[in-house]
């Protein structure tokens, strides 16, 4: 009796999980499907869920049409340019934060934490009179460089907490061994240390694919990522929604798959530690 | 515990980071100030002249200002709303065992990782657009009149983008602190013959505060800066419907070339976030204590 009870239940909450699944999915879901239609498909009341002639025109014609791949390649050099930069600035940081703390360190850290705090639009003006002045709208280098300085709060305190969690019993071992500096970082430190950089990484190349501040405020054409170039479809000509769907999809798929595998450095990397 | 030598090390290691940040923070910040004083027309290079705050008792007597700010505080508390009672409803759900979780759980989070300029076309054209959207399709068939979403209820259709957006942050964030929940404690309470609802608010609702606070916080911090959403759905309007100050001040600066009213702007715009900064922060201070 307990035991049917229970069946029941089980059964129960499995639909209501998938049914609240779907419907936050869906939206995603029915992009997907439309970027598999012909325009006609994909503007048919009442919409065909499945049954329609599915084609993979849509994501030709996106590229022939708009050099697609020429903002692929700016979505790319401007989200991992950034962070690898930042990375570069910040693991020397969080490195000597974490391992040799002084009474400055954890005030170091909240003042470096109130500076993701700054709305952007409150020094957009600055920033976009410096680019300008510099020849820096539109181009990938001044992407980065911004991106890069955005990034760095959260890569110094994502890298401070993994580096936090090394434990320093090993290198105290390693160190009473006679190994040297250069050894001691090489093949103590590093492969500690690489799953927590390599976390971070791919947390934060996803927050700088999907920036859509300032890659819409100082891009026009040239440097655009893919956040820019799907707002140009935001002014419509026409019925084009099965190629918007196209250009989103792949737009999204791959920091998609990125962002499932990385679902558990998403909390801890977002809330600073706070949450684990 | 640190040798002095390690000290100068870690001080060196340290100072490209600080120095970065700090410049980062004050000449971009010093120069908002410094232009928030000046009237300052992009078209007009060569006529700057100090005005004092005169940007500011213009920015801030503007009807467009009040607005703007009500239409952002509209648009922070109601997403908020959603996503966190939303949220600790899926959250719950999630927690439960049953057929696929995982499939399911990664069904939840994949709006977070869609690009916020997407997320928006592809709400507004394909779900919510009056003759072609799924919701029209459903609305019809069900009978009732199809709505016309960025003309009739615009403010009410961005919320919607907006929390589907974050509904997978919340939701994550507060399944994560449920999985922590000890389960002695849940033991105890079924032994103690603890009601359901009971269970819920004085169990698990008092175990989620510190989430739901650091949720609240995060979010709160994006959310008072949404821009894209509302850069490519309805550019603000009908009229001012939706504009907030991140979208107001973009307009001043970048469509109106007013470099001073917009930098007062910007300014107004880091006094609030601030005032929400300082008081999340001494929340959690609070949350963090007890």
């Amino acid at each position: 009796m307990a035991h049917r009870a229970s069946a029941a239940r089980t059964a129960t909450i499995t639909l209501v999980g998938w049914l609240a699944g779907f419907v936050v999915f869906f939206p995603i879901l029915w992009m997907v499907l439309t970027s598999f239609k012909t325009e006609l498909d994909a503007f048919s009341m009442p919409p065909k869920f499945l049954l329609f002639k599915w084609t993979t025109e849509n994501y030709a014609v996106v590229q022939e049409r708009s050099n697609y791949l020429a903002h692929v390649w700016n979505s790319i050099a401007i989200a991992f340019g950034s962070v690898l930069v930042s990375m570069l600035i910040a693991i020397p940081a969080a490195w000597a934060m974490a391992f040799a703390p002084t009474e400055r360190t954890r005030g170091t850290l909240l003042w470096m934490l109130s500076t993701k705090m700054m709305p952007p639009v409150g020094v957009l003006v600055p920033i976009y009179l410096i680019y300008r002045d510099l020849g820096l709208l539109d181009t990938r280098v001044g992407l980065i460089a911004l991106l890069c300085l955005g990034d760095l709060p959260i890569v110094i305190w994502m890298l401070y907490t993994y580096f936090k969690e090394i434990p320093m019993g090993i290198l105290e071992a390693s160190r009473m061994d006679g190994i040297g500096p250069v050894r001691e970082v090489v093949f103590v430190l590093a492969p500690m240390a690489l799953p927590g950089i390599a976390s971070t990484i791919l947390l934060n190349v996803i927050l700088a694919w999907n920036e859509a501040f300032w890659t819409l405020n100082l891009t026009t054409s040239k440097a655009a990522p893919l956040t820019a170039f799907i707002a140009s479809y935001s002014s419509p000509e026409g019925l084009f929604w099965a190629k918007l769907s196209a250009a989103s999809t792949l737009a999204i798929a791959p920091i998609l798959v990125l962002g499932w595998l990385s679902q558990r450095q998403l909390v801890r990397g977002l809330t600073f530690g706070a949450v684990k | 515990m640190a040798t002095q030598q390690s000290r100068a090390l870690g001080r060196i290691l340290v100072a490209p980071s600080v120095a970065l940040l700090f410049l980062w923070m004050i000449v971009p910040l010093g120069m908002t100030i410094y232009f928030s004083t000046l009237r300052y027309q992009l078209l007009n290079p060569g006529t700057e002249r100090f005005i004092g705050v005169e940007n500011y008792t213009y920015f801030l007597t503007d009807p467009a200002f009040i607005k703007s700010l009500s239409n952002t505080l509209t648009l922070v508390g109601s997403v908020l709303a959603i996503t966190v009672v939303t949220g600790v409803l899926l959250a719950l759900l999630l927690d439960q065992a049953f057929v696929g979780r995982s499939v399911v759980r990664l069904m939840v989070i994949a709006p977070f990782f869609v690009m916020p300029t997407v997320s928006a076309l592809v709400w507004k054209n394909l779900l919510m657009h009056p003759v072609s959207g799924v919701f029209a399709w459903v609305a019809r068939s069900l009978g009732f009149t199809p709505i016309d979403w960025f003309a009739r209820l615009p403010m009410l259709s961005v919320i919607l983008i907006v929390s589907w957006q974050w509904l997978p942050f919340a939701t994550l964030i507060l399944l994560t602190a449920l999985q922590s929940l000890d389960t002695d404690q849940k033991e105890a309470a079924e032994m103690d013959g603890t009601g359901p609802l009971p269970f819920f608010f004085y169990i698990v609702l008092a175990h989620l505060a510190r989430p739901i606070t650091v949720v609240i916080l995060i979010q709160t911090i994006f959310l008072l800066s949404v821009f894209a959403e509302i850069f490519v759905t309805t550019g603000g309007g009908p009229g001012l419907a939706t504009t907030n100050l991140a979208f107001l001040i973009y307009g001043q600066a970048l469509l109106q070339y007013d470099v001073g009213g917009a930098s007062a702007g910007g300014i107004v715009a880091v006094v609030l976030a601030n005032i929400v900064a300082i008081f999340l922060v001494r929340l959690i201070g609070k949350n963090l204590d007890r």
